[in-house]
């Protein structure tokens, strides 16, 4: 079908939009492909010649601590932002036309703003003697802990993912039949039932392609848990700018970068597999 | 029919709330009399709006991330354009790697994409410019704008080319005559998402500039290292309006 199209097409294509087809593509390559060449050459002879910072990083008790914080804060986050969005997602597209368009405001609005100002505002509300704490304060629950913590970065990575999760739950739910849904109805299907055992398992591939995603997503941001952890909860991505920056460690900065990037395509490709059988499950 | 349940809209407009607490907390402290963020206890004032006209600082970087991104949107669109409509006439065999070759900046981890950069303009002297605050944002943002041309050109009947290289127009007519017009909006898309891309970029900017050039994302990042100037919280409340204006507005167009 493909080559059968083509063929015509080809025939008159002149040189010129070769020339556009190969453009981006080569500028990518000379400004961003290589240069991960170089990165990971970096990571091998920084101070010297050798692996010693990928041992470093694989057996150093500091970097353990760093990794299991990382896939721990990542893993949670992830967990509460799936929920939170696939109900965001589900009212977007099943709910009725107010209720839909307040839901797309809410989801856009954060969607278009910088990360910094997003950061910033729930700095304004979890800092030290900030919002939530007078607000606890007038409730009585004075010492409660807030202020740059654990739980401030994963709210901030929460609210950073959230937006992002919505959209590829919302691709797939748009994409169901309401028809279907109709007929388990009429067939006696209890509504909660139509849900759990119709709706639930067929926005299920949606919901696979945000998990990826924000776990993906989580582990390579730092501008977030920079700003919300304050240097008390160092993770993966944020320890690559400090051995870069602070330490001046760049061997072992681009190693940690060079980590990150195999972990993330390890996610990718594993993520992958468990869509192709969750599709083959399907059938 | 669906979407009426009591507890799931309550729950939902709980998480909808959770979006914007944020956004709304920050509102109050732009208006504090004080030198410190803080909520103004009776007292308001405007002195830290007044403070982003400052020539030195804040205008200084908003002026740097306007010019940054202007050149660099404009840039990422010509560059997606091309190699949109390349991909949509050639349709190579390799089209599938080429596309993913050119996402890739969208799924590597944005500190490892830094790294890259950072390393890229070390060789070539460029830390720390303007030209090299474009180039880094350029290869960020492109994929934006990929995903934006290639989407519109995927509307595009093919039969319409056809029928204007049929009439005689060379590939570059038709290019500028019926492709381009064609995917006019596209395009706009394409050069909006990569310019809001480019302005609010912070992970790769603060690994490649901020001593010479700073931008406004980078001024804010220091100012909510150091110490937390309510001017931020000023300049937050001018990009919340800005942003929620515009979507209002579209909203209420279609």
């Amino acid at each position: 079908m493909m080559r059968a199209q083509s063929t015509p097409v080809r025939r008159y294509a002149a040189t010129g939009s070769l020339a556009m087809l190969w453009a981006l593509p080569v500028i990518l390559t000379l400004a961003y492909v290589l240069p991960f060449a170089g990165v990971t050459l970096w990571s091998v002879t920084r101070p010297e010649l050798g692996l010693q910072n990928y041992v470093r990083i694989f057996t150093g008790a500091d970097f353990q601590a760093i990794f299991f914080r990382t896939a721990w804060v990542c893993l949670v986050s992830t967990a509460i932002t799936i929920p939170i969005a696939y109900l965001l997602a589900y009212y977007w597209v099943m709910g009725s036309g107010r209720r839909s368009r307040l839901v797309e405001i809410c989801i856009f609005i954060p969607f278009w703003i910088s990360v910094l100002v997003r950061a910033f505002g729930w700095v304004v509300i979890l800092r030290n003697n900030g919002l939530a704490s007078d607000v606890a304060n007038a409730f009585g629950l004075g010492g409660l802990s807030t202020g740059r913590n654990v739980w401030s970065v994963i709210t901030g990575m929460v609210h950073f993912m959230v937006p992002f999760a919505v959209l590829p739950m919302a691709s797939v739910m748009r994409k169901i039949d309401r028809r279907v849904l109709l007929a388990a109805l009429g067939l006696g299907c209890r509504p909660l039932g139509v849900f759990w055992r119709i709706y639930l398992p067929m926005s299920l591939p949606g919901v696979f392609s945000a998990l990826a995603m924000t776990f993906i997503f989580s582990l390579g941001f730092f501008v977030t848990p920079m700003i919300l952890g304050g240097g008390r909860v160092v993770l993966t991505a944020e320890t690559v700018f400090v051995q870069m920056f602070q330490t001046a460690n760049w061997g072992l900065g681009a190693a940690l970068g060079v980590v990150l990037l195999v972990a993330v395509f390890a996610i990718l490709w594993l993520s992958q597999r468990v869509m192709r059988i969750e599709q083959l499950m399907s059938r | 029919m669906f979407g009426k349940s009591r507890l799931g809209g309550f729950l939902a407009g709980a998480s909808g709330l959770f979006l914007l607490l944020p956004l709304v907390a920050v509102i109050p402290f732009s208006f504090t009399a004080k030198r410190f963020l803080s909520m103004p206890d009776g007292e308001y004032s405007l002195r830290h709006y007044v403070a982003i006209f400052d020539p030195d600082t804040w205008l200084a970087s908003i002026g740097t991330s306007t010019l940054v991104a202007l050149l660099s949107s404009v840039i990422a669109t010509a560059l997606a354009a091309a190699f949109g409509i390349g991909i949509w006439l050639r349709r190579p065999a390799s089209g599938r790697f080429l596309i993913g070759l050119v996402l890739l900046p969208i799924i590597v981890p944005p500190v490892t994409s830094a790294v890259a950069l950072y390393f890229l303009l070390a060789q070539i002297g460029l830390l720390d410019t303007v030209p090299g605050l474009v180039l880094s944002h350029v290869v960020m943002i492109v994929p934006f704008a990929v995903i934006a041309i290639l989407g519109a050109l995927s509307r595009l009947d093919r039969n319409l080319e056809l029928a204007a290289r049929n009439l005689g127009a060379s590939q570059m007519q038709s290019i500028i005559m019926v492709i381009l017009p064609n995917i006019r909006f596209g395009l706009f898309a394409a050069w909006f998402v990569s310019l809001v891309m480019s302005w609010e970029e912070s992970s790769v900017t603060l690994f490649v500039s901020g001593v010479n050039v700073i931008t406004l994302p980078k001024r804010i990042w220091d100012n909510l290292r150091l110490d937390l100037d309510p001017a931020v919280a000023a300049i937050s409340v001018i990009m919340i309006l800005a942003t929620t204006l515009v979507i209002l507005l579209r909203k209420s167009e279609t």
